[in-house]
């Protein structure tokens, strides 16, 4: 209380900010706490200590705010929570929670400022302080930008450990004993004698005291929990299919329904014809939406079926160019001063540098990218007169509610969101048109559920997709050195297109055009990177790990064609060049988990790359063989600081995930428009690594740093760039852009 | 139309035309089968018939030959198939939603050919996409799942 207290006395001219995962806010001014969502649902002998925990007569309910998309985000939260609080996992039930805006997320807000996060100045700690209260006023509850365990680090800790001292301070209370002969175990506060109070027993009696504030989280050779190979929560469940997911919704009454809209994205139904359809077996009713129609069916198949048969003219116009070559001329036109963005990194003379020298150039390409988790988008609604239902996948629960209230016309306090477990996301769930549409389809069958599930097709269809992006290097080498390095990379902005969706306008230069590249801790003499804003272009959206996807590969890969004109040795060059001591450990780990300077047989290569994404710095060195069938990639090293590995199985398999996700999408896939329409709509044009292409990967968590950083994102941008370097290692071609079998066969 | 599903016989008044998927999903309410793509790329929805795993989405309900067996009738959480018990000492799952889909293939992989090698597991479940990577975890699980059954034949 007292934090917020001061916080309420200041007054705020931040602006407005873009960050990973799509937050944004303008200039406010922070007024009061929020209210803690967790009283209102309380009945008598109930004690709600911190917005994380419920106890009950009935049980111990540990609150976990931010969305499982299959990361584990549940089971770490609760972990966070049960180390201080002194439960064991199967003594409690985890909820997400309901929308609230208690829940802010300030590790996001942190990232939206402009200072690298190798940066500990005052300056760069003061701005990440102020950026939180615009948070907080916002009350954004966004799951993203890897930041669950670093948002979650000291909340969830202190939230367990604020209960756990209420607890023992209601059992002294009860017993007339001393708060300090009392210890807490497995759910029970302890007396001297040995005798358990149960946490619950003591719920009734905790509501009535003022929460102990003053504690200190425990020491970590104390811990029973963190850094433990632990069972997930949800690992029985879903390898006996019966985890549910939003898609899974099933309530008495309901109608299944498909919908299709105009394959340009956001475009317009001139007109419909669904006099078939509406002779259809099971079909209930047709139903225009924005930019489409539905069907109401009493089957998923049936729905689809049905809206397959409608007849509809759609308009022709998109608000973007109509084929690809359209889409890489403005990319190719927007490195002018009118197009600037940002040059947050112009160290050294980089013009004077290059001027006459003889430079080494370049220019690199990323495509746009669908995020096609395996659980297609979906929502579930029911409309009364009184009161919205919406289960749904989502990592945006407040504006879910908002968008939803909009479209019912009820108050949003009458708007219930129960968020689902999600089939994977990749930054899907940021968007929420899928759930606009079932609230659509819902309000004409009031009382009625409805269950809306896209097809892949029009699922992938209407992604807004990962950025498409260009990127030019020129630089210069001296006496087997780096010297000059001038990166410009263009992009359309991913913040501005998806907060514009969630009505945010967005001013300032979006970091994300640069992120992964001018934040990298690399001392080059003359260096500069540049962002430039690509104007008009396709709707796009957070895609794992967002600006630094594309800019990974490029920075890294320039990086190495410059090491490699210099005649330098490419770990080692990095490492001379690197100026963060955590990120020269992540490096010298892969160099000593590959075996680096063991020579590889003819036909082979290795390749390293680096990239500090999310405040995460993560090496990857990547050994592939030209085979006559194709590049084969056989192993890949992975090395991540994260402070703290709280869950190391799952943070192992994190890791190995986003190795897949990157390389995957580097070989074989992309997004193409013709006609305004995305060209791929489903896995056989939109392909993804198979497990017969599947390298070993061996990863190393590094615990040096003394913050804490995710691991969803930053093993992402590396891959790529790794991948093409021990592709030009073996085969002297150097690939500049993905995918990468435009240019070269894959096993 | 008849049809057996996990030991149980349905009487069910569907167009013989509907895939399998959507009649085990939508009539039968067997949400462990999993939709991903309709068009037989992801495996997703992966069922056994007859002991032959099949991608549900593209096998018609009218065209089914023999009994079904979903991820519900393999085993359950009080009484885990040995290929589940191996999914779950490894901690496969990251989302989970491929995993119904991967299971079912790999117990029909193992049931085939006990012992599999490398090249025969890694066909057997290419088939079979996850966009979550998990990859790695899959191939450990069948490798111990196979020495598993191995041990103590069901």
């Amino acid at each position: 209380m007292s934090r917020a207290g001061k916080i309420a006395r200041r007054t705020f001219l931040i602006g407005s900010a873009a960050i990973a995962g799509g937050v944004a806010f303008g200039v406010v001014m922070y007024k009061r706490p929020h209210e803690n969502p967790l009283l209102s649902g309380l009945a008598e002998g109930e004690a709600a200590l911190t917005p994380y925990v419920r106890i009950t007569p009935q049980g111990i309910t540990l609150i976990t705010p931010r969305a499982d998309l299959g990361q584990g985000a549940y089971n770490v939260q609760a972990v966070l929570i049960a180390e201080e609080l002194d439960v064991t996992l199967d003594q409690v039930a985890v909820d997400p929670g309901p929308p609230s805006p208690a829940y802010y997320n300030t590790a996001l807000s942190h990232d939206s400022a402009p200072f690298a996060s190798t940066d500990d100045s005052f300056m760069a700690e003061t701005t990440r302080a102020v950026l939180d209260a615009p948070m907080k006023f916002m009350g954004i509850q966004i799951t993203g930008g890897s930041t669950t365990v670093p948002d979650g680090w000291e909340k969830l800790r202190h939230a367990g450990a604020v209960a756990r001292e209420t607890l023992k301070a209601a059992a002294a209370s009860q017993t007339g004993m001393n708060t300090a002969d009392l210890r807490t175990e497995n759910g029970a506060v302890i007396l001297p004698d040995g005798t358990r109070l149960p946490y619950t027993d003591l719920a009734a009696t905790a509501a009535q005291i003022a929460p102990v504030e003053d504690v200190a989280l425990r020491d970590p050779v104390d811990w029973r929990l963190i850094g433990q190979d632990m069972q997930r929560l949800d690992i029985v469940a879903k390898s006996t299919g019966t985890q549910t997911y939003g898609i899974d919704t099933r309530l008495e009454g309901m109608l299944y329904a498909a919908v299709r809209t105009n394959p340009r994205q956001g475009g317009a139904m001139h007109s419909h014809d669904a006099a078939q359809a509406e002779t259809m077996r099971g079909v209930h009713r047709i139903v225009p939406i924005t930019g489409g129609v539905g069907v109401l069916a009493d089957n998923t198949w049936r729905a689809m079926q049905a809206v397959n048969a409608i007849g509809i003219d759609w308009d022709p116009n998109a608000s973007y160019p109509e084929n690809m070559e359209a889409h890489w001329q403005a990319l190719s036109d927007s490195f002018t001063e009118a197009n600037r963005d940002s040059r947050f990194r112009d160290d050294g003379d980089v013009d004077t540098a290059l001027q006459g020298a003889d430079t080494v150039q370049a220019e690199y390409r990323a495509p746009y990218l669908a995020h096609a988790p395996l659980e297609p988008v979906n929502a579930t609604v029911l409309v009364t007169d009184t009161r919205v239902d919406v289960w749904t996948g989502t990592q945006i629960p407040r504006f879910v509610q908002q968008n939803v209230a909009d479209i019912t016309g009820h108050d949003t306090d009458d708007v219930h969101v129960h968020v689902q477990m999600m089939g994977g996301s990749f930054g899907h769930r940021l968007e929420d048109t899928v759930v606009r549409q079932a609230a659509e389809l819902a309000l004409a069958v009031k009382g009625t559920p409805v269950n809306l599930t896209l097809s892949r097709e029009e699922d992938m269809a209407h992604d807004y997709p990962r950025q498409i992006a260009m990127a030019r290097g020129r630089g210069a080498v001296a006496n087997g050195q780096v010297t000059a390095c001038d990166l410009g990379i263009a992009m359309p902005s991913v913040i501005t297109s998806q907060m514009g969706r969630q009505g945010l306008p967005i001013a300032g230069p979006d970091l994300q055009i640069v992120a992964g590249a001018w934040d990298q801790p690399f001392a080059i003499p003359d260096y500069r990177v540049t962002g430039y804003r690509a104007k008009g272009l396709a709707p796009i959206s957070s895609w794992r790990s967002v600006g630094a996807s594309s800019n990974g590969f490029f920075h890294d890969s320039f990086l190495d064609e410059l090491i490699h004109a210099a005649g330098a040795d490419p770990l080692e060059e990095r490492l001379r060049l690197c100026n963060h001591a955590p990120s020269r450990k992540v490096l010298e780990a892969v160099g000593d988990m590959s075996n680096w300077d063991a020579p590889l047989p003819q036909g082979t290569g290795r390749g390293v790359a680096y990239c500090l994404s999310f405040g995460t710095p993560c090496a990857e060195v990547v050994e592939v063989t030209d085979t006559p069938g194709g590049i084969r990639i056989d192993k890949v090293f992975v090395a991540a600081e994260v402070g703290r590995v709280v869950d190391p199985v799952n943070f192992e398999n994190q890791v190995q995930g986003g190795v897949i996700w990157g390389l995957g999408h580097a070989i074989m896939a992309e997004i193409t428009y013709a006609d305004g329409q995305a060209e791929q709509q489903n896995f056989d044009s939109f392909p993804f690594m198979r497990l017969y292409q599947c390298p070993d990967i061996a990863v190393r968590g590094l615990e040096n740093a003394d913050t804490v950083h995710g691991v969803g994102e930053p093993p992402v941008p590396p891959a790529a760039p790794a991948l093409a370097n021990a592709i030009f290692a073996a085969t002297g071609k150097r690939l500049r852009e993905m995918p990468f079998n435009k240019y070269m066969d894959f096993i | 139309m008849k049809l057996t599903v996990d030991s149980t016989l349905h009487d069910l008044d569907i167009e013989p035309e509907m895939p399998l998927l959507w009649v085990l999903r939508d009539e039968l309410g067997l949400t462990g089968v999993k939709y991903g793509c309709g068009i037989a790329q992801c495996g997703a929805c992966t069922v056994q018939i007859d002991g032959v795993a099949v991608p549900s989405c593209q096998t018609l309900a009218g065209d089914v030959w023999g009994p079904v067996t979903t991820i519900h009738g393999l085993g359950t959480p009080d009484a885990l198939h040995a290929v589940q018990a191996a999914w779950i000492d490894h901690q496969v799952a990251q989302c989970g939603y491929c995993q119904s889909g991967q299971i079912m293939q790999a117990a029909a992989l193992l049931a085939e050919t006990p012992a599999p090698t490398e090249e025969q597991i890694d066909d057997a479940l290419s088939g079979n996409l996850c966009r979550c990577g998990t990859y790695p975890r899959i191939r450990a699980a069948v490798k111990s799942a196979a020495a598993r059954l191995q041990e103590a034949p069901e």
